[in-house]
């Protein structure tokens, strides 16, 4: 077909639109419409009347302007006016206008339905079209109540040309969909089935996706398409490729017809009549022998067409799960497609096979290809597909691979992307419990799993191991001693401790013979947790320790110390004080047979559906696939299962697996949104200005039929894709540390867990644990108001050089923050280097509308990756010469700001994080210690003396270090302390 | 089908159809989130990926994205012959179609796609049915206006349609 001019072109509109794109800023493009919306305005209101071709034009520059993104509140009534206009390309863009820009305005409506009117009775065959695509386009209620009754009719006249019935076909479809009330049944739906006998395809094309629709709501007044549906779907199968001529797609005759024939015959069980049941199969069986027959065409769109239709009778295969040959063949041919080389194909073959794998006559089939779904898992480069393998894992799994498949998910989870973890955990729980057949399996699978992926482990997962811990007494000793050696990591998830706890308080006898494992020993290991933990969690290891002392009298004394301790008594969370006081009166009140009787071994937990599934279910959403219709096939999945019954420790608490949830509902913590500067520019499609996007660029002007697709260059945009590491503002979007930041640092230097700021609003408390230089801290932001905080957002910001000095990870945390409430963050912390200044934790919040900001140091210094280090006098005074030269050392002599007790000073150095030395310094009112900075890079070993002088009320602290800056920066932050 | 999106490689929303009622504010939403997703994702990867409760199918031609949403069981592949389809149709009508036809002349890019998919379905797949259709009304033209396109900005186009 020769380039010639098409279509009415409409030289203002072509200057108008070549303006915008010419516009060098968004501001000038907004200037640029405001002018024109003017010019427009004016026209429309002036004196003048306006001849159809300038309406038409106007018309379709308001459009222009809404399809760019703005609002536009006017012309509406131009438009209605184009409606009746006898010219075709006026009323054409008028009934585009209506469709785009539809406004509930009635008296508009009355006057739009009045003009379709018209043209529904005009006889035009194009007038009509126009109006039937409005309708459709529109689809509001409105429409229906005028329009429902009339379409019907046109769409079964003897006299209706076929492009109106095809139009009709649709329109009463659209308006069927949107109110099916609207649409009376009659007469007219036994003429509409038998449209499938028309001789024009594109009726025909048209008025399966009806009759598909209308079948849904009422099959039985339907059933006769299913004879027709089959008999004309077998002379396309059977056409030769040329046959259908324009109706042929790359040498696949209607490809769309079949598939849509396919898809109505998944509306109902297989034909009962053997004839048509049997030219049914023979279809089936001709398309999955085509698939096998060489390809008449190299073009992608040969191999789509052809192999769309061989997916849906692939799905009407298993719809109909019936005829184990097909099932099987079916099983077969998408097992070559799992290996093709086009992505598509091996998405698409995934997914099919997950439905096969429900099926009793194909699950076999569907586990030979358990291999290649192993290394699609491994290899695959697109996530989605790497999901499809994961799906097909899950669905084709029993007792047969259940471990080799349960294996592969926990290596796969290892590197699995942040958006799929929760649901692999949710499947790899499901299957262990399921398929376990010695629970020490489970127990292992499940221990596992809050190990590799502790923060995507939801409350129902941990809460079911310890139900079937509690109601299976032959893997209760297995796991007491499997959860006490996890516990026995230096870093533990906080699930495990949780898991830990519980096991223990019931089952811990089981394990306290092994002196290795003595109550002691459970106690103190439980315990070193303790003080990292959520309220929830400490509230769960209080009830263990009653438990201990109703188990193990030996470890009473302890307990009761802990119990007593102020800061279990006092605590402010009334939870734990609560737990705390009662028990420590009931176990120094209650006599032994009743604390035997309080804290008997709790009861088995009563049956129920696993409430893993029931999440699972409800992530995934209604008409989930597959993998959920596993729990429905196999009644044998209720073996063992029991109900939730939340453990009475966590009743009364904010459960902490609600921040889990939280941050599960936001995106992953690792992969936040981009900056906003370059979000925005692409996000936005209508404000991206000229600056951001040069014009259209040569590609613009590529025919994009040309299949010699360049491959997009590497584009900001890619970075996108990938999980950044958390995008903290710059330095300049925050304010400048509050001026007590220093002092509350310091408070700091020498401790791990308080206060760190309060005011009237909010209060920031901290708990820290540093190990080699690695560290972890919780931040607990409570508000004292008793109105809601929003769009709460603490930040963790490096200033200077400090990114390439320190890694902190910090977990986004809920935007509102409700009067009286506490939030937690976690940061995850490492030392990457040494480092002298602190990272600044910006919070901002609005309290009440008003904007609120603060930026405090967040309590990292370089002292807490110190490792103590013993050694003796001789060894001490050898590395204290060896760091003799003068930029090594730092020395400060100061005045006492606090009485000089020796104790208090004793436990600051340790704090502080050295070792003490005795004996070391031979004058005995001196304080000597030894430790070793660590940091990713490299170690600092550090040698520090520290003289009091009572008379004077002075100090002297001399450092030595390897290295001069640390030297100084230990000895500034040390001379505060004291 | 619930809609179908064109979008340029720098994000600019081009042709945006929607067969499913939902407020402008939601429209501008689902554009802004699956732009940014479609065009984050690397050339090899597969058409297809799930989207809320809804599959994407999206192709790029040349500096468009063609992207269609359609619901759990509707077919990929076909979809993405749907979206071949209709840039074959536009490429027929503007002979070598290239973006800025469908920026100076985006009324008949949605009056072809109307002619060829309503309400979300497939209204007629031949290639000369449909535009019969649009040819039939650009013959009902008034001959007195203006003739004006838009290949007189940008001269001749670099690349025709290679089959």
């Amino acid at each position: 077909m020769p380039a010639v001019s098409k279509g009415d072109g409409m030289r203002g509109l072509a200057v108008f639109i070549s303006d915008i794109r010419n516009c060098k800023s968004k501001e000038a493009e907004i200037k640029r419409i405001n002018k024109e919306l003017a010019n427009i305005r004016s026209k429309f209101k002036g004196d003048k009347a306006l001849d159809g071709y300038s309406k038409k034009k106007y018309v379709c520059k308001l459009l222009f302007i809404f399809l760019l993104g703005h609002d536009i509140d006017f012309g509406h009534m131009e438009a209605v006016n184009l409606l009746s206009s006898n010219k075709y390309t006026e009323k054409q863009i008028g009934y585009l206008f209506i469709s785009v820009l539809v406004n509930s305005n009635s008296e508009l409506i009355r006057l739009i339905n009045n003009a379709i009117k018209n043209d529904l009775a005009s006889r035009n065959p194009t007038f009509m079209c126009l109006a039937l695509h409005c309708i459709a386009n529109v689809g509001s209620r409105e429409m229906g109540e005028a329009f429902a009754a009339d379409i019907p009719r046109i769409l079964v006249a003897g006299d209706s040309m076929d492009s109106v019935k095809q139009s009709a076909a649709l329109c009463l479809l659209r308006l069927y969909k949107a109110s099916p009330d609207l649409v009376p049944m009659g007469e007219w739906t036994a003429r509409v089935v038998h449209l499938l006998n028309d001789q024009h395809m594109g009726v025909v094309t048209a008025a399966v996706s009806l009759i598909t629709c209308l079948c849904k709501k009422n099959p039985d007044d339907f059933k006769t398409c299913i004879s027709l549906a089959v008999s004309r779907l077998s002379r396309i199968v059977s056409s030769a490729s040329t046959d259908l001529q324009d109706y042929t797609y790359y040498f696949v005759p209607a490809p769309w017809l079949s598939v849509k024939l396919l898809r109505l015959l998944q509306c109902y069980p297989p034909p009962e009549d053997a004839a048509v049941k049997g030219r049914l199969v023979e279809c089936l069986e001709t398309v999955l022998n085509k698939a096998q027959e060489p390809p008449k065409s190299k073009k992608v769109q040969h191999s789509n067409a052809k192999n769309a239709i061989l997916f849906e009778t692939i799905s009407l295969i298993i719809h109909y799960d019936s005829e184990p040959n097909l099932l099987v063949r079916a099983c077969n041919q998408l097992g070559q497609f799992l290996q093709h080389r086009e992505t598509n194909l091996r998405y698409l073959a995934l997914e099919s096979m997950c439905t096969l794998a429900s099926s009793e006559f194909s699950h076999e089939a569907v586990k030979t290809h358990i291999d290649t779904v192993i290394n699609a898992l491994k290899t695959e480069r697109d996530v989605s597909v790497r999901q499809r393998a994961a799906d097909l894992l899950y669905a084709m799994c029993d007792r047969s691979n259940a471990k080799q498949i349960v294996s592969e998910m926990l290596r796969y989870l290892e590197t699995a992307d942040y958006a799929i973890r929760e649901e692999i955990v949710l499947k790899v729980a499901i299957l262990a419990e399921k398929y376990a057949v010695d629970y020490s399996w489970y127990v292992d699978t499940i221990l596992n799993l809050i190990r590799i992926a502790g923060d995507y482990v939801s409350e129902e997962v941990w809460y079911r191991v310890l139900q079937i811990v509690t109601n299976r007494d032959d893997v209760q000793g297995y796991a007491a001693k499997t959860v006490f050696e996890a516990l026995q990591a230096p870093a533990c998830h906080e699930n495990m401790v949780k898991v830990g706890g519980y096991i223990l308080g019931e089952f811990g006898n089981l394990i306290a013979g092994d002196p290795r494992s003595s109550p002691p020993v459970q106690f103190s290991l439980l315990h070193s947790k303790f003080h990292l933990c959520s309220v929830a969690t400490r509230a769960l290891l209080l009830s263990t320790y009653i438990k201990f002392i109703n188990l193990f009298p030996e470890t009473k004394a302890t307990i009761q110390g802990v119990l007593r301790a102020g800061s279990q008594l006092r605590n402010a969370d009334v939870e734990l004080q609560q737990r705390a006081v009662e028990y420590l009166t009931l176990s120094s009140v209650a006599s032994t047979d009743v604390l035997a009787t309080v804290l008997e071994e709790m009861p088995p937990f009563p049956e129920r559906e696993s409430s893993i599934l029931a999440k699972l279910k409800r992530k995934k959403g209604p008409g989930a696939g597959s993998a959920l219709d596993d729990g429905r096939r196999d009644p044998s999945s209720n073996d063992i299962n029991g109900g939730v019954e939340p453990t009475p420790s966590t009743v009364s608490t904010p459960s902490p697996s609600a921040d889990l949830l939280g941050l599960r509902a936001a995106p992953p913590p690792a992969a936040p949104p981009a900056p906003s500067g370059a979000g925005n520019l692409l996000v936005d499609v209508f404000s991206d200005g000229p600056a951001a996007q040069p014009g259209l660029g040569p590609s613009a002007e590529e025919a994009f039929l040309s299949e010699l697709e360049p491959p997009a260059p590497e584009s900001p945009m890619a970075l996108l894709a990938d999980p950044a590491p958390a995008a903290d503002p710059g330095p300049e979007d925050i304010g400048p540390p509050i001026p007590e930041a220093d002092e509350l640092l310091n408070k700091f230097v020498c401790k791990n867990n308080g206060v760190l700021f309060e005011n009237q609003l909010l209060q920031i408390g901290v708990k820290s644990e540093f190990r080699q230089n690695l560290g972890r801290m919780y931040l607990f932001y409570g508000n004292k108001t008793s109105v809601q905080f929003q769009n709460f957002s603490p930040t963790v910001v490096h200033p200077g050089d400090l990114q390439t000095q320190l890694a902190v990870q910090t977990k986004r945390v809920a935007a509102q923050v409700d009067g009286g409430a506490q939030v937690q963050q976690v940061l995850n912390i490492e030392c990457l280097r040494d480092f002298l200044t602190p990272p600044l934790l910006s919070v901002r919040f609005r309290y009440g509308g008003a904007p609120q900001s603060l930026t405090l140091k967040l309590p990292v210094t370089i002292n807490k990756f110190f490792q103590p280090t013993e050694m003796a006098a001789q060894d001490f005074f050898q590395r204290w010469k060896q760091l003799s030269l003068p930029q090594q050392e730092a020395q400060k002599i100061f005045k006492a700001n606090h009485p000089m007790d020796a104790e208090v000073t004793k436990a600051k150095l340790l704090g502080f994080g050295s070792a003490l030395l005795d004996n070391v310094d031979p004058n005995p009112e001196n304080f000597v210690g030894a430790g070793i900075i660590q940091t990713k890079a490299l170690q600092v070993g550090c040698l520090l003396r520290l003289e009091p002088n009572a008379q004077a009320q002075m100090y002297r602290l001399t450092l030595r270090t390897s290295k001069e800056p640390v030297s100084r920066h230990l000895c500034e932050l040390l001379a505060q302390q004291f | 089908m619930q809609f179908m999106l064109l979008f340029s490689r720098q994000g600019k929303l081009r042709l945006q159809k929607w067969y499913v009622p939902l407020s402008d504010k939601e429209k501008k939403k689902i554009t802004r989130e699956l732009v940014q997703t479609v065009l984050a994702r690397k050339p090899k990867m597969c058409s297809f990926l799930e989207w809320r409760d809804l599959k994407i199918v999206y192709k790029r031609y040349a500096s468009l994205y063609f992207c269609c949403a359609i619901e759990d069981q509707d077919n990929e592949l076909i979809t993405l012959e749907i979206i071949h389809r209709y840039v074959e149709l536009l490429d027929k009508y503007f002979g070598s179609v290239c973006e800025l036809d469908i920026i100076f002349n985006f009324e008949k890019a949605y009056f072809i796609l109307d002619e060829f998919l309503l309400g979300g379905e497939v209204q007629e797949t031949s290639k000369k049915n449909v535009l019969k259709a649009i040819e039939q009304a650009d013959l009902l033209q008034e001959k007195t206006e203006n003739m004006y396109h838009s290949r007189s900005f940008i001269g001749c186009k670099k690349s025709i349609l290679e089959y």
